[in-house]
């Protein structure tokens, strides 16, 4: 018979499983984790203390720690409050453009026409653009010198003469959101076209035999399939639309008199123009905090109303 | 959908759906590419017309001779490719972990990731600039590789671990039981099986860099470590009526990222499913 | 060639308890066969074994020495995996070579042991392919002419045969066979298949949730079952077992009729009968009368699914070709000595 060896074998496994349980994983994320945490978390951290100091790179010597003084100056901020709600218009407007448009290209992209390969090629491609050559390439088709769209916008009777809506307070907000649009469909229609193309396709031949029109199958199955990933996609594109700051910086700046000002250019010209480096971050952690409660009501709302 | 083939109305709204979504995804490239090639003096009297009378390279020539854009075309390659170059190789072994270790931590790890990816890069724009500065590393190429490294390795962590959960865990048990260690088995096996993934996961990473402005602006302000999108946009404010030039040096900005897209186009559901991320 | 002990293993993910006290001792050269429902904790033996999976408790030994630290390199085990796990970027050569690149071996020693292990499996004019160009029975043969190749200590084999169809599954068990009679090595075999299990093993481990229920030849468990599940579980068509009362000298069936049980016991609550056990008779005289429910013609055999009256339903086995009909009615009587009886918690009882 067999002898079972004691405490030695007991050590050495104990070894073995720490090794490939622990160190082993962790020599792969190493690399990972170092880099994540010295470039993304503790600036993240330090620039949340930034919040509480008073910060400006134009008055050297002056980093002196104010509580908070930027919190209260925030409040009584009245450019704050206009990118507030100039946020909410590009967020909101930007959204619901892509998401129509989008969802059609996916429900065009899930059937069957010739060329089909080519066509999805070229609809996707906006996305490959760089935002900065997007920015540009929609600011200058605004510029009634050289671009249409004043012209054409003329001739439909939105505009009374082609001018350049980019330097309208009242019209210049919708001149990044047509970029914003032109580069987020892409975004939408692909993650839809996922969504559509893991429906099983006996579904709607069931649902054909059992007589169901075409529009019925669409709201029947095709919707209630699509709800959660459209939940998802939402939530996470209404967080990162609200943090895109380079489109309306690039063709506005923000302006003119601000009314193209959203929270992200705010924190972005305060930081890269004035410096004021403690001001910007205030303004960060409004945009976090806001961001935040907007996630987490979303979230109820889709526990409650969504059924996974 | 089958309906549609029998409707002949629904038939042509398909085609006229079709006809509309090419158009918007093209027209603005193609204005873009018929201001770069309509002749300097063409340009005011036709330069809202849908076609030019004639064409020229001279702003191309212009462009890559007389400005710097060849130079900031070249930084932007470097930072660009080294950043998707240095984050594939480690979002390669993140995503190894996730996908082939179950460890203590990992569900935290895997939160600090997910929590990168949803709060505003601008928060931390502030901080990077002074400790950037802190280490004389302002206007260097080396610091925005550094930065765009860490920002995209959440995402290409993500997008790799998807990749190497297609492939079957058999392989790397075949391979240590023939005599593998972990590691061989992973550099003999398992890598040469993810090579698409890994050269997905460097276009996804490419296109991102090579795009970003906004830290690019902060951290580089001399003319010699611009990069593209810093150097168009100082361009841009200083000569903003050199239509025709500014324009050819956007088409020149689109190529790399037209190669790298071609090159992707396959693994775009993945790479928007898995993170989420660039829009 | 080796010997392998496995001395009270166990295995627990997390709080679950996988497997319980395996003992068994694989004498060199015996060909085993784990065997077992789904969920059983086979393939997770079978891993152990293996080095990929780690041992909670207890030791695994070859030859005598601890293995439980030792990695899957350095075990010389070979194993074919369910999958078969073939290299895809790798030709057929070089995925049944890898092994010995790996260790460094000539190219030339590689090749002639390739191309023999080629020739012997019938792979020679496929030496260059990729996997993916292989048929489902050529990607197993590569998979053993992998195994093959290292000329190990000992093979492991994971459910190898149950990616293929029924006619190529019965060619490639007749090979698996005739590798073991040639190699002589010994050989470790899951699978959930009682045929394979029947036809190839020198001895079959029996694992139900986790436990080792018997181990023992193919005919000793047959015969002589240890318990209920390993009586139903081996043997086809399945063991019919009625519910019994005790008497003083056997047992009485649910319809009055009584069974002598000499020699036997201690309480019995069911009693065991396997198909080909049981014969038919006249009506009239049969300890048993039922109508038969359905017939299967075989050719070979004839299956009849007979509702027993007071009784319940029973299968029954014949050889050759009987002309009954659905709706007949039918005398049993049970073969004398081919009986199996079972405590109320499933434990044989032996005479």
């Amino acid at each position: 018979m067999t002898q079972v060896s004691t405490a030695p074998g007991a050590t050495r496994a104990h070894q073995r499983f720490v090794w490939s349980h622990v160190i082993e994983p962790y020599l792969y994320l190493t690399p990972a984790l170092v880099l994540i945490a010295l470039v993304m978390l503790i600036p993240l951290v330090v620039g949340v203390s930034y919040s509480f100091q008073s910060i400006m790179l134009l008055k050297p010597g002056q980093a002196e720690w104010v509580a908070l003084d930027n919190y209260v100056a925030l409040w009584s901020d009245t450019k704050f409050w206009i990118s507030l709600e100039n946020t909410l218009v590009w967020t909101f407007g930007s959204l619901f453009f892509q998401f129509t448009l989008g969802l059609g290209l996916a429900l065009l992209l899930n059937t069957q026409f010739p060329l089909k390969r080519l066509f999805q090629a070229i609809v996707f491609l906006p996305w490959a653009v760089p935002t900065f050559l997007t920015a540009l390439t929609w600011a200058w088709l605004f510029n009634p010198v050289i671009g249409p769209l004043p012209h054409w916008l003329a001739a439909i009777g939105v505009l009374p003469e082609p001018f350049n809506i980019l330097g309208d307070p009242d019209l210049a907000i919708w001149g990044p959101i047509a970029a914003n649009i032109w580069f987020g469909v892409p975004f939408f229609a692909i993650t839809l076209l996922a969504a559509l193309q893991s429906i099983p396709s006996e579904l709607y031949e069931a649902a054909e035999i059992d007589g169901a029109s075409a529009w019925q199958s669409f709201t029947k199955i095709t919707l209630p399939f699509l709800a959660p990933m459209i939940a998802i996609t939402v939530m996470l594109r209404t967080i990162w639309i609200a943090n895109f700051a380079d489109l309306i910086f690039i063709m506005t700046g923000g302006g003119p008199a601000n009314s193209t000002q959203i929270l992200s250019t705010y924190i972005f010209t305060t930081a890269f123009k004035k410096l004021d480096f403690g001001y910007a971050s205030t303004l960060a952690v409004a945009l976090l905090f806001l961001l935040f409660v907007y996630a987490v009501v979303l979230l109820a709302l889709r526990r409650r109303f969504v059924r996974l | 959908m089958a309906v549609a083939r029998r409707n002949p109305l629904l038939t042509l709204g398909k085609y006229a759906a079709i006809l509309f979504y090419l158009s918007f995804a093209l027209f603005p490239l193609y204005w873009l590419l018929k201001i770069s090639i309509t002749p300097d003096q063409l340009i005011y009297t036709e330069g809202t017309a849908l076609w030019p009378t004639d064409a020229t390279l001279e702003n191309f020539g212009k462009v890559i001779w007389q400005t710097d854009f060849l130079r900031f075309f070249w930084n932007s390659l470097i930072v660009s490719l080294a950043a998707a170059a240095i984050t594939t190789v480690i979002a390669a072994g993140a995503g190894y972990a996730f996908s082939r270790f179950r460890f203590p931590g990992q569900k935290l790890v895997i939160a600090l990731m997910l929590l990168t990816q949803m709060f505003p890069l601008l928060m931390i724009i502030a901080p990077i600039y002074k400790i950037v500065a802190m280490l004389g590393l302002l206007n260097s190429l080396s610091s925005l590789i550094l930065v765009y490294t860490a920002f995209n390795i959440p995402f290409a962590t993500f997008l790799m671990q998807s990749f190497f959960d297609g492939i079957p865990k058999d392989l790397e048990d075949a391979a240590m039981m023939d005599g593998c260690t972990r590691f061989q088995a992973l550099r003999k096996v398992i890598l040469p099986l993810t090579l698409p993934g890994l050269g997905a996961t460097l276009g996804f990473i490419f296109t991102a860099a090579w795009s970003e402005v906004l830290f690019a602006l902060m951290l580089i302000r001399s003319e010699d470590s611009m990069t593209f999108p810093v150097g168009m946009l100082t361009f841009v404010s200083k000569f903003s009526v050199d239509w025709g030039q500014m324009m050819a040096a956007g088409v020149l900005a689109l190529i790399p990222s037209c190669l790298f897209f071609i090159f992707i186009q396959r693994y775009l559901v993945q790479g928007l499913t898995s993170g989420a991320v660039k829009g | 060639m080796a010997r392998l002990d496995l001395v009270g293993i166990e295995k627990r993910f997390g709080g679950v308890e996988v497997l319980r006290d395996v003992n068994l001792s694989i004498a060199d050269g015996e060909f085993i066969v784990l065997v077992g429902p789904s969920g059983c904790g086979k393939s997770t033996l079978l891993r152990m074994i293996a080095g990929l999976e780690d041992i909670s408790a207890g030791e695994f030994q070859i030859d005598g020495q601890r293995m439980n630290e030792v990695p899957p390199r350095d075990r010389d085990i070979a194993m074919v995996f369910q999958s078969y796990a073939l290299y895809p970027h790798m030709d057929v050569a070089r995925n049944m070579g890898f092994s010995m690149e790996i260790r460094g071996a000539e190219a030339s020693a590689r090749a002639s042991r390739v191309a023999a292990a080629a020739r012997t499996l019938g792979l020679d004019k496929l030496t260059a392919r990729l996997p993916r160009a292989l048929s489902g029975g050529q990607r197993q043969r590569v998979a053993m002419g992998r195994a093959i190749v290292r000329e190990p200590r000992a093979f492991l084999f994971d459910e190898p045969l149950s990616n293929l169809d029924a006619a190529l599954r019965v060619e490639m068990r007749l090979e698996i066979a005739r590798l073991h009679q040639r190699l002589k090595a010994t050989m470790v075999y899951v699978t959930h298949d009682q045929v394979e299990a029947l036809t190839l093993a020198d001895r079959i481990v029996v694992l139900n949730g986790g436990i080792v229920q018997q181990v023992g030849t193919p005919l000793d468990l047959y015969q002589t079952p240890a318990n209920r599940f390993v009586a139903q579980f081996i043997g086809s068509p399945t063991m019919n077992i009625l519910g019994v009362s005790r008497t003083d000298s056997g047992v009485r069936l649910a319809n009055g009729a009584e069974i002598a049980l000499p020699g036997l016991s201690g309480p019995v609550a069911e009693l065991g009968i396997r198909p080909e056990h049981l014969d038919l008779a006249d009506p009239a005289t049969a300890p048993l009368t039922g109508t038969a429910d359905v017939v299967e013609h075989l050719g070979s055999d004839t299956n009849v699914y007979v509702q027993v009256d007071g009784v319940g339903p029973l299968m029954v086995r014949q050889h050759g070709h009987v002309p009954l009909r659905a709706g007949d009615r039918l005398g049993l009587v049970l073969q004398p000595g081919q009986t199996h009886a079972f405590t109320a918690d499933g434990r044989t009882v032996r005479a």
